[in-house]
Formats: structure tokens, C-alpha cells, sequence
């Protein structure tokens, strides 16, 4: 779906896309001319395609996965439910102030077996970007108000009543920050979901599939299993405010990208993430079909493992991983111990 | 304030081991600017006796403050924070962390006690904000949860008293789990239904208001305190408009339903005592 749209081509995307396009010229002129016979030279130009994608895609920059994280073909929380689930039935509110479209949720069937797991009702939540100028601004971006997660987690103590799985798909460029957000307690909002996400006596699989921005993120995020696609990305600030914050000025995103470490292959190194889910080379966009199948056989996977757990095993084992988080040393007897994560580089 | 009954007027605490104060030493309001003596400060509890400005304390100040006699026994002073990131922006964190260090004594942003207020056994975490901004990484989460921890432990009531910029952008996504990390220990300590009193001083912000701070059974604040999730500056350019007086003030939060009562500090000790006296019957003595 993206081959076609150069408009949405990233800048290191380019030359591969322009070897691309030689190769369907050559091929259209190969099938045109039955007396030229071009066989060899697309062969050796399909190797070089080839060979540019891998050399591409091998070393991404964290900026340039931040980029691909966020490519306006990336599929988004509804392109995941349409293709995973069966008969989705979106619920809308938080039974106080209103609807936010920047979460989506409801109840569906997880089609599980196409997965090696089971069919099985889930509650499935995420954030919600649109994909052209209204929907954008209607979704606002993917930025929850407190609405939203107070919607999500309404949601949420539904699936524990009826005793069905929660499924996340986390996306969003972080927590509106709006007077009104404000107002209406973003952050109570968001610590009243991190609280509760603790207890819910019902199995959590998180997917980080797009960007995973600060608390706005987090706010739908504690779980049993974090999965994280290969392109994603996920920490305590965007780049960009980062570097207005840490370097005062805007230019150094790509800087503030490589030093907070928010890839899928940095953050499983710090126990932040329990597994990557491979995207196809190019990213998701490139090939949605990969990427769901992907996901779905990663959250058939941990879905099999937790309905196996009871409610009181869940939730030690849920908290016993969120305190094993951190990186700190202990002095004294100069013993190092702590979080199983603990690297002592001092 | 109607439904806290004050019990005794001034201050409480015995200020025997804060004899320590200069004298001669002068400080300027920055509220109505009136030049006062840091003795008379501290007498108040570091409040302006005039126009009411509440300026900033340290975790230590607190701690003297609140817990009887000033009598309490200190947790975790061994954690340090690394730097799992090898983080550098204009300067290494590595560099920042020493400085900190050097400039407040402190060896992160939160220190954790425990003692009597009022007699009833109680744990205190207490933030400090000269700490790079209060800011929350892997230690001061780590601390907070070893609080909640001994909380759970002895089975014994729980204060913290926040005062932070948010999670530590240094220490990345390390930072913002201790937001889980934290807020998940705290359903242990609401399961034996124990009380959790949060005071937010000024400021409190991001991911440390985005989590255990708004989530005490009794969230408290100090007045004129600033308490948000996103920073003024964000929504001013998010918005496009200046944002109304008093906006993410303590008051403002109040009116809007998001904490119980703005206490003032010449009566903050007596407000938790009341609060424990409530909630767990008077102690004996």
C-alpha cells in the first residue's frame, strides 16, 4: 500500500524506492518488446533492490524507526482489530464526561486459531489516530484526554467482570496537554488506570505498535506481557520535547532519539519490554498482512501462557515485573543488588 | 479547612535540632518581598508570616516537621542511580548525577523514614525537588516503593509528599515504569486498607502527579502549589493563548475535584494527625 504514495516517502526511503521504480520500468518494457529479452538485467537489478533494502533496514538510526513509527500509512488500532478480531463491537464513553476518539475499545473475537492459540472474546483498547486532515483532527492525533483512559478503563473492569482477556495497542505521541485535559484531571486519569491495570484480575497483553510516548502511553500500558513491534518506539518524552527541554531548542531530535534508547532492541536489553514482534523489512506499511499476522501469533502466544493463571498468580507475577524495573546501585558492603536488571557501569 | 478541627495553635514540633540556623541571616519573601529573618522562617515552617508563602522544603525539613519529637530512623540512603543509558545531552548524566550530589548532600531526588506522628507508626517518603528537579528515575522509584513496601510490611499508614518535575528524562523508559512500578505497589498497601496521604508541595508535575501523587486516599496539597500533568509552557503553546490566573494551582485543583483539602504547613502536622486519628481511632499514647 505505501509503493505507490511517494508523498509518504521518508527521505531514506528514496533511493530504494527509485531503484524500484526502474525495475517496474524495465520489466513493463521486458513485457512490452518480446523481441528484447531484459531477463538478465532485472535479475541483477532485483538483486540490487535487494541487497539497498537490507543495507537500509539493517541500520535504521533510532530517529529513522521514530519516523517509520510514525509513517502516515503505519496500520493503526483499528487496522489491527479488523484484521485480528471478529465482530468487534466498539463501545463508546466514560459514563462521566463523554466519548474520546483518541481510544478506541470494545469487545471482539481474537481469532486465535488462525494463530496456533484459540478463539476467544477479548477486550481490546488502543489509541486511535485518523488518517486524513478530519479524522486527524477528530482523533486528535492519538492524544487522550481523560476521558479516554477513564473510558478504557470502564472497559476494562467490564472484561474482569465477565472474566475476558484486556488486549492494548498502545500509539500516541503522548497525553493531550489541554486546559481542559487539565481540568478534567489527566493526570488523576492516567494514575487511576496505572492502579487499577495492577489489579485486574484478568489477563493484559500490551502491543506497543506505533509510538509510545510517556504517561499518555503508559496510561493503557501495564500489563502481563509487553510486546513491542520491531519499528516501534517507547519512553518517557517524545524526542522532539526532549530536546526542547534537555539541548533548548528543537534541532536535536535525532540526538535526544539515540540517547533515550526508546527502540524495541533497547528497551528489551532493559527488561522494559518482554519481546519483539518482527515487522517486514521496510515496516509495517510496507506489508500490513506481515505485520498482523505477526501480532496476532505473538498475542495468541502470550494469551495461551496467562489464561492458564489464576487471578492471584497473575497479579503477583504482574507486580513482581513492574518492580523488577529499574536500574540502581546498592553501596555499603559494596554489594551491587536490586532490580534483576541492575548493570553497575560506574 | 472547615473539617479539620485545629487542635492547638503555632507550631508543633520541637525545634531543638534545628538550632543550627545562623543568625543574622536575611531573606526576602518572594511573594510581598518583606525582608525576614531565616530564624523566624523556620519557626514557621519556612512559611512567610505575612503574606503566607510557602517556600520550599527539603525532604529533612519535613521529616523534622511532622514526625513527633523529630524522631525518625531514615531507609535506603545507599541507593545511588546509574546510568543505564549511557545518557549525554549537553552534559553526561553521569556529570549531572555527581553534581547533584555535591550541590544538596542528597544522593537522589527522595528519601524514605519511618517514625511516629501523633503515635501512630508511620512510613514517609518525602521528594526533593534541588535534586535535578525532583525528577523520578529508577531510584526515587525504587525508594518510593520500598516506603509502600514497609507500609505493607508492619502494616502501618503511608505519607508521601511530593515535590518533582515528572519522570527523569535521563533515564528513559526506566523512568516512566517507575510510575507502574510505584502505583502497582500501592494497590498492595489499599488491599489491607491502610491509609495513603499524599501531599503534593510546589511543584508537582508529570509523571510523579501522573501517578502515586493523585492516588492517596487523601490527596492533600500546600496552597498556591502548582499541580499538573502537562507543564504551563506546553499547554501555553499547545492552546495558543495564555493560560487564566491560577490555573494548575492547588486551589484551581480543588475546585475541580482533584484533592481533598489545601492545608497549610503551620497546620499540616496536625491535619495527618487528625486524618490518622480518624481513620485508624487514636493511638494510645
Amino acid at each position: 500500500m505505501a509503493t505507490s504514495s511517494d508523498r509518504y516517502l521518508l527521505d531514506f526511503e528514496k533511493p530504494l524506492v527509485e531503484l524500484e521504480q526502474r525495475l517496474d520500468e524495465m520489466r513493463a518494457l521486458d513485457a512490452r518488446d518480446p523481441e528484447t529479452d531484459l531477463s538478465a538485467q532485472i535479475a541483477s537489478l532485483e538483486e540490487r533492490v535487494e541487497e539497498l533494502r537490507a543495507s537500509i533496514y539493517r541500520n535504521l538510526t533510532r530517529w529513522q524507526r521514530v519516523q517509520i513509527a510514525r509513517h502516515p500509512l503505519r496500520p493503526y488500532t483499528l487496522d489491527y482489530i479488523d484484521a485480528l478480531t471478529d465482530g468487534f463491537v466498539e463501545l463508546h464513553g466514560d459514563r462521566t464526561a463523554g466519548d474520546d476518539p483518541a481510544i478506541v475499545g470494545g469487545l471482539a473475537t481474537f481469532k486465535g486459531s488462525r494463530y496456533d492459540g484459540q478463539d476467544q472474546t477479548v477486550m481490546v483498547i488502543g489509541h486511535q489516530k485518523g488518517r486524513d486532515v478530519a479524522s486527524r483532527k477528530h482523533r486528535r492525533f492519538g492524544m487522550p484526554n481523560p476521558e479516554g483512559y477513564r473510558k478504557a478503563l470502564r472497559l476494562m473492569k467490564m472484561a474482569a467482570k465477565f472474566g475476558k482477556p484486556v488486549v492494548t495497542l498502545l500509539d500516541t505521541p503522548g497525553a493531550y496537554p489541554g486546559l481542559e485535559a487539565e481540568e478534567r484531571g489527566q493526570a488523576e486519569a492516567i494514575a487511576r488506570n496505572l492502579f487499577e491495570m495492577a489489579r485486574l484480575p484478568v489477563p493484559i497483553v500490551v502491543v506497543v505498535i506505533g509510538e509510545g510516548a510517556s504517561g499518555g502511553a503508559l496510561g493503557i500500558g501495564v500489563g502481563d506481557r509487553i510486546l513491542m513491534l520491531e519499528n516501534a518506539w517507547y519512553s518517557v518524552i517524545s524526542p522532539e520535547s526532549c530536546s526542547s527541554i534537555l539541548w533548548r531548542s528543537w534541532d536535536y531530535k535525532e540526538e535526544a532519539a539515540r540517547a533515550l534508547k526508546l527502540t524495541a532492541s533497547d528497551l528489551i536489553q532493559h527488561h522494559v519490554i518482554d519481546e519483539i514482534v518482527p515487522e517486514p523489512i521496510g515496516g509495517a506499511h510496507r506489508d500490513p498482512a506481515t505485520a498482523f499476522r505477526n501480532v496476532g501469533r505473538a498475542v495468541a502466544r502470550a494469551l495461551n501462557e496467562l489464561v492458564r493463571l489464576s487471578p492471584p498468580e497473575l497479579l503477583d507475577a504482574r507486580l513482581a515485573k513492574f518492580d523488577r524495573m529499574g536500574a540502581y546501585q546498592v553501596t555499603g558492603d559494596g554489594a551491587t543488588q536490586g532490580g534483576a536488571n541492575v548493570r553497575v557501569n560506574l | 479547612m472547615s473539617w479539620f478541627k485545629r487542635k492547638k495553635a503555632g507550631i508543633l514540633t520541637d525545634r531543638r535540632d534545628q538550632n543550627d540556623v545562623p543568625e543574622g541571616q536575611w531573606i526576602k519573601c518572594p511573594e510581598c518581598n518583606e525582608i525576614l529573618n531565616r530564624r523566624v522562617l523556620v519557626d514557621h515552617a519556612m512559611v512567610c508570616p505575612l503574606c503566607g508563602h510557602h517556600n520550599t522544603m527539603s525532604s529533612r525539613e519535613y521529616f523534622d516537621l511532622l514526625f513527633d519529637d523529630g524522631v525518625y530512623q531514615v531507609y535506603d540512603e545507599n541507593l545511588y542511580a546509574l546510568d543505564p543509558l549511557d545518557f549525554t545531552d549537553r552534559k553526561p548524566y553521569a556529570a549531572r548525577l555527581t553534581e547533584a550530589q555535591r550541590k544538596t548532600g542528597l544522593n537522589d531526588a527522595a528519601r524514605a523514614a519511618m517514625g511516629t506522628i501523633g503515635g501512630h507508626r508511620i512510613s514517609v517518603a518525602a521528594m526533593d525537588f534541588s535534586f535535578i528537579g525532583g525528577s523520578m528515575g529508577s531510584v526515587v522509584g525504587e525508594i518510593i516503593t520500598r516506603a509502600i513496601k514497609r507500609a505493607v510490611a508492619e502494616q502501618v499508614p503511608l505519607l508521601v509528599i511530593s515535590q518533582s518535575g515528572g519522570a527523569r528524562m535521563m533515564e528513559g523508559a526506566l523512568s516512566l515504569m517507575q510510575m507502574a512500578k510505584t502505583s502497582a505497589n500501592l494497590t498492595r498497601l489499599d488491599a489491607l486498607g491502610l491509609p495513603y496521604i499524599s501531599l503534593m508541595t510546589h511543584p508537582t508535575t508529570g509523571g510523579v502527579t501522573a501517578s502515586f501523587a493523585m492516588l492517596g486516599d487523601f490527596n492533600l496539597a500546600e496552597p498556591n502549589a502548582l499541580i499538573g500533568f502537562a507543564g504551563p509552557r506546553v499547554i501555553r503553546e499547545t492552546i495558543g493563548q495564555d493560560l487564566p490566573p491560577g490555573f494548575q494551582r492547588a486551589e484551581f485543583l480543588q475546585d475541580h475535584g482533584f484533592l481533598d483539602a489545601i492545608v497549610d504547613r503551620r497546620s499540616l502536622r496536625e491535619t495527618i494527625i487528625h486524618l490518622l486519628d480518624l481513620v485508624l481511632e487514636p493511638a494510645r499514647r
